[in-house]
């Protein structure tokens, strides 16, 4: 089957600034495909790539199996993208921002679909509202409709819920998994590597324009071989244990410890001590370890 | 099915959404124009030895208005696009550049024809006016706005702030459609300065208008529209060349 998006060899440099330096990436229609990186890794180049909007220096990037330059009407066409800057244009109203963005990609009497879109993301009360009138909340929910308005089989997300309150990010997690189950396939950018644990079947990390990693989330998280025990004791933590901190803070000490065999040590050192523990917690490592591991090893 | 009739239709929109702006504000300008220049002439000129000044100064006073307003249309949207950056939402659609062209130029066209033909309506009632070849009216109308929305279009994708575009107004259009005959014609100027006029296209986008209403003009309308075609050819192979690579819009 053609993959949902095909990128091979792609280099970008901006002035000085080598953006992208040889990027390969394959993703499968169908998939939830996560984009993680620090500011700056290449992300948002590599989505303007996608999207036409940058052209690459060298290399070659295809969408639904259409090359993004030689093809870029039907490229464009199976591409929906969420960007990343809250833009916006002053003299519409939402019903007809939606009606123009379906129109210019060629798709007429739309209405039953902008309807569904407007619904899902709780925007029907404010379509004859001028998009000037509304919140920051509400407007990132129209850039969301405009990305779907086309139907794309594959719609790109970059950093959709910066600044969103919570109930936003749910009601569009919810309609974005809906998408997916019906066989969009969608990549994510975020920052809240929470938000990618959860949603994204398979992760990229980019650094400094470079993929440093690529595998299933689960694998990843498999890549980080120490847990957490987090700590709050009636007295001093014992000297001995100090090295171990990570992340503590006024509350509670965090223990970065190697395996389970250092559990039973590290509770012993603290009897030893003297130490009664008031409150004990497990943490498995998430994904921000897997992201901070990465980084630092690569 | 293409994109190119939404983007003709959002621009039009666009412009007519804030049309008090776009188009009433021009009207009430050429107006003003007339009354004070017609009130100031009327008695001492009389050009082409017939026509009063006031009907002379219609025609140039709604192609000066179709000209400035064609440029004003393109340049505007396209610059207040960058900058807001909403200009993202006509670059992510599979239109080609051309349709992008096509929508932009014909946008002013009708903007330019608009402001017109409103210019004309709210004169007529103060002056006798003629309309001897109409199709020489259209011609020119058509060819003249076109050449000016396309030149918007090339001001607007190099523009990076409001302030590129109202001096490529004020410095460059509106001297040139000043210069151009609007309010006098070439022969009562020096020989120097007649000469002058020649090199400036805009010249003969107004003695072309002129000559669909008088049937009377400086330079022969064939001429005129050779110009003006030549010129169109050029600022639009300009713009097409900018779009098609991507210049100031796709990194």
């Amino acid at each position: 089957m053609t993959a949902a998006i095909e990128v091979r060899d792609v280099h970008k440099r901006f002035g000085g600034l080598q953006a992208l330096s040889g990027i390969d990436l394959e993703i499968p229609q169908g998939e939830f495909f996560g984009l993680l990186g620090p500011n700056g890794a290449g992300k948002t180049t590599l989505i303007s790539v996608l999207a036409g909007l940058a052209h690459a220096d060298r290399g070659s990037a295809r969408v639904m199996g259409h090359d993004v330059r030689a093809d870029y009407r039907a490229a464009r066409r199976s591409l929906g993208v969420v960007p990343q800057e809250l833009v916006f244009d002053p003299f519409f109203t939402v019903r007809e921002t939606l009606r123009i963005q379906s129109g210019y990609f060629g798709v007429r009497h739309n209405g039953a679909w902008i309807e569904e879109v407007m619904q899902h993301l709780d925007l029907a009360s404010k379509a004859e509202v001028n998009m000037r009138a509304l919140s920051g909340g509400m407007k990132r929910r129209v850039l969301v409709a405009q990305a779907l308005v086309h139907k794309p089989p594959v719609i790109v997300l970059d950093e959709p819920t910066a600044g969103v309150d919570v109930e936003l990010r749910q009601a569009l997690w919810q309609f974005i998994r809906r998408l997916n189950r019906d066989g969009h396939t969608i990549v994510l950018t975020t920052h809240y590597l929470e938000e990618a644990e959860a949603l994204c079947e398979r992760i990229a990390m980019l650094k400094e324009g470079r993929v440093v990693a690529l595998d299933s989330t689960s694998n990843l998280l498999k890549r980080v071989h120490h847990l957490f025990l987090r700590l709050r004791l009636a007295g001093e933590l014992p000297a001995e244990l100090r090295p171990l901190e990570h992340g503590s803070t006024a509350e509670a000490h965090m223990l970065r410890l190697k395996s389970y065999d250092d559990v039973e040590q590290t509770l012993a050192c603290i009897r030893r001590a003297g130490c009664r523990i008031e409150e004990m917690e497990l943490a498995q490592p998430d994904l921000e370890d897997a992201f901070v591991e990465v980084m630092q090893r690569s | 099915m293409s994109g190119f009739p939404t983007l003709l239709y959002k621009e039009v929109l666009r412009f007519w959404k804030v049309s008090t702006q776009t188009v009433g504000a021009p009207v009430l300008t050429a107006v003003l124009f007339l009354f004070i220049f017609s009130h100031v002439m009327e008695d001492r000129t009389r050009m082409y030895d017939a026509v009063p000044y006031a009907a002379f100064l219609v025609p140039g006073l709604v192609m000066m208005s179709v000209l400035q307003n064609a440029f004003a249309n393109s340049s505007s949207s396209l610059v207040q696009s960058k900058m807001t950056g909403n200009i993202i939402f006509v670059l992510l659609p599979p239109l080609a550049y051309w349709e992008f062209f096509a929508a932009y130029v014909l946008a002013a066209v009708v903007r330019g024809l608009a402001v017109g033909a409103a210019v004309l309506l709210v004169t007529l009632p103060f002056v006798e006016i003629q309309f001897r070849h109409p199709l020489w009216i259209v011609a020119f109308a058509f060819s003249g706005s076109a050449v000016l929305g396309s030149l918007g279009v090339v001001a607007g994708i190099w523009a990076e702030k409001i302030d590129q575009v109202a001096a490529f107004q004020n410095f460059f259009v509106m001297p040139l459609t000043f210069l151009s005959g609007v309010f006098y014609s070439i022969h009562s100027l020096p020989a120097f300065w007649q000469g002058f006029s020649h090199f400036n296209p805009f010249f003969y986008m107004i003695d072309g208008f002129r000559y669909g209403f008088f049937g009377v003009s400086d330079v022969h309308p064939f001429r005129s529209l050779a110009v003006v075609a030549v010129f169109l050819g050029v600022i639009s192979g300009g713009a097409l060349a900018m779009l098609k690579s991507g210049y100031k819009l796709r990194q």
